[in-house]
């Protein structure tokens, strides 16, 4: 005998639904997201799409203006410059992603135990955050890479370090709101271990303002590992970074100043999709800015 | 009186935070890897070398000691030596340090002098086009690499119309108008995230005072625009604005040091920059010590107007 299924159908809600709706309610968002996912494969076909090498020097055309065989003109070197924004995509969106996911390595767990645990860890550990926040984030990032040694990736392993007081604090105090909740006492009365409950039940909770924060910090990332390789202490020669580029740039102010434009309109665009990403993710996660359906 | 038993307190409360900066500042020593005596010795360094470093750090002793010892002589003003140049790492901060400090002001100062009028007048209309336009700019403001403003600036108003001069610092004292030309065009690149940080806050804050019951009621009684936005508007939104120039000073103390390096000007910014690339620890030290305690010190400041801003913070 068969039991009658009930006519109720529940509507499933499939997570692309609310990814479509969202990026059709803001068509700011759908463009940075459109743009950052051209530029991601930009990166990883850059050396089918680059039309030249990104260090070959050609000492014939060096410092040439914008031309049929270089679009963007040559370098001090007589390197194709398109070839070097291309193939700068990589560097630069790899070295700002590597330098959030250590703040985020860092940060969560400092953060997730301070508030979680309360009391004198929360103590100590808040007075370390607010004391690391005080450095200037930039000075600081100068003196870890100074101790590290100069480099790609040392100069980001110190951004990280400074990024990773900001997300603490952030997880922190969302986990001083979430540990409270039901579902945790729940958990506990069912046994589950403090790290148990750290990691499935609090962190998933707690993690939507910073995904908000990670997506702006991709921008700051970005800036910053310009800012590090146009002094000398990231990117190092021949790498095609789009900072590296700038400083090259920067010696040729005088004879070719439009050298300039093309790294730094890439920096400047990327940055601004990353922070239109994160103004319209803050937005939409929000439940007291969402609107309801 | 209970206002000064609050300074007091507060003064109190940043004592352990300057000594856990230093407490960190020393630990970047810890970071080096490998051999620090080594390390910093260069590549071509004799064996006397290594221990001559070895000894001006007592490397060989434990961290606490190496630590209590570093302390001591920084807080009487000695940050050691450089260990390229010779010279007193405390003698050449404070050589370059005013440098440093006049963009920093320089690039505060016009963060406010664009920032709040452009914030003041996309709060005073909301959704209008200008509230547009000022909200598309700042966020040009915060994406743009401060760097690479610098460099358009020095190629059009330094090498395209020579206006102004492309590099380099005069000092205050020696020539007053000089030290302010060379310093227009490194303030003004640095100061684009100022003043979009400044007219967003701005905006916002001063947004949701304009929206509220009582500034209703004002209109109701027939107070003109202006008279609410200068006596109700603006007093209500000082102390937030406070709190971001309080973040600002601390964002443009780091991202003078791009900008000193733009403009090759001798401030702190440049030298700790050349410090880190030459492995000249006790310079890096000193440098990141001296910017957090002006943070620190800024903080403190900040947190004293607050009190007479706002009577209501020093209340228990």
């Amino acid at each position: 005998m068969s039991v009658a299924v009930p006519a109720i159908k529940l509507k499933r809600r499939r997570s692309w639904d609310g990814v479509l709706r969202w990026l059709r309610g803001d068509w700011r968002a759908a463009f940075a997201l459109a743009y950052l996912a051209g530029l991601a494969m930009l990166a990883i076909l850059a050396p089918v799409l680059a039309p030249y090498s990104p260090t070959d020097q050609n000492y014939d055309v060096m410092l040439l203006g914008p031309t049929a065989e270089h679009l963007l003109g040559t370098d001090d070197l007589g390197r194709d410059i398109l070839s070097r924004l291309i193939y700068g995509a990589p560097v630069s969106l790899y070295a700002s992603v590597m330098a959030v996911f250590i703040g985020l390595v860092l940060g969560l767990p400092i953060g997730l135990c301070a508030g979680y645990f309360g009391g004198k860890v929360d103590l100590v550990i808040s007075r370390i955050i607010d004391t690391l926040l005080s450095f200037p984030g930039i000075v600081l990032a100068v003196g870890v890479t100074g101790a590290l040694g100069i480099g790609m990736i040392n100069s980001m392993i110190a951004v990280g370090i400074v990024f990773s007081p900001e997300i603490a604090r952030l997880i922190r105090s969302q986990t001083l709101v979430v540990k409270n909740e039901l579902f945790v006492d729940a958990a506990r009365g069912f046994g589950a271990s403090t790290t148990r409950i750290m990691i499935r039940h609090i962190l998933p909770n707690a993690v939507q303002p910073v995904i908000v924060q990670v997506t702006l910090l991709l921008a700051v990332a970005l800036l910053v590992e310009a800012s590090l390789s146009f002094l000398g202490l990231g990117a190092q020669p021949p790498s095609p970074s789009w900072g590296a580029m700038l400083a090259r740039a920067y010696g040729n102010m005088e004879t070719a100043p439009e050298q300039m434009y093309p790294p730094g309109v890439a920096i400047l665009v990327t940055a601004l999709a990353f922070n239109a990403l994160g103004a319209s993710l803050r937005t939409a996660l929000d439940p007291k800015l969402r609107h309801r359906d | 009186m209970k206002r000064w038993r609050w300074a007091g307190n507060r003064l109190l409360q940043i004592v352990p935070v300057i000594v856990l900066a230093t407490f960190l500042v020393f630990g970047l020593l810890q970071l080096v890897p490998g051999d620090p005596a080594v390390t910093l010795a260069g590549d071509s360094a004799t064996p006397q070398r290594i221990v001559e470093i070895r000894q001006i750090y007592g490397l060989d002793r434990p961290f606490l000691v190496q630590y209590g010892t570093w302390l001591g002589h920084a807080a009487r003003g000695d940050l050691s030596k450089s260990l390229l140049s010779g010279e007193p790492v405390s003698e050449s901060i404070l050589h370059r340090l005013p440098n440093t400090l006049l963009v920093v002001a320089g690039s505060l100062f016009l963060s406010l002098l664009i920032g709040v009028p452009l914030g003041v007048a996309g709060a005073t209309r909301p959704g209008s086009r200008i509230d547009g336009f000022i909200t598309a700019l700042s966020s040009f403001g915060v994406a743009v690499p401060s760097f690479w403003l610098g460099m358009m600036l020095v190629s059009i108003f330094a090498l395209g119309l020579r206006w102004l001069p492309a590099t380099g610092a005069v000092s205050l004292g020696d020539d007053f108008w000089g030290a302010i030309r060379h310093a227009i065009l490194p303030s003004l690149a640095l100061s684009a995230s100022g003043v979009a940080t400044i007219a967003r806050q701005l905006r916002s804050a001063l947004g949701e005072v304009l929206a509220s019951q009582y500034v209703r009621t004002l209109r109701a009684k027939g107070l003109s625009s202006g008279a609410i936005l200068w006596k109700h508007g603006l007093k209500n939104v000082s102390v937030p604005l406070l709190t971001v120039i309080g973040l600002l000073i601390n964002r443009l103390l780091g991202a003078t040091v791009v900008i000193e390096a733009v403009f090759a000007i001798p401030g702190t910014g440049s030298l700790v920059v050349n410090a880190a690339i030459g492995k000249d620890f006790p310079v890096v030290q000193g440098v990141v010590l001296t910017m957090v305690i002006l943070v620190i010190v800024t903080n403190l400041i900040v947190d004293a107007l607050y009190t007479f801003l706002d009577p209501r913070v020093s209340q228990p």
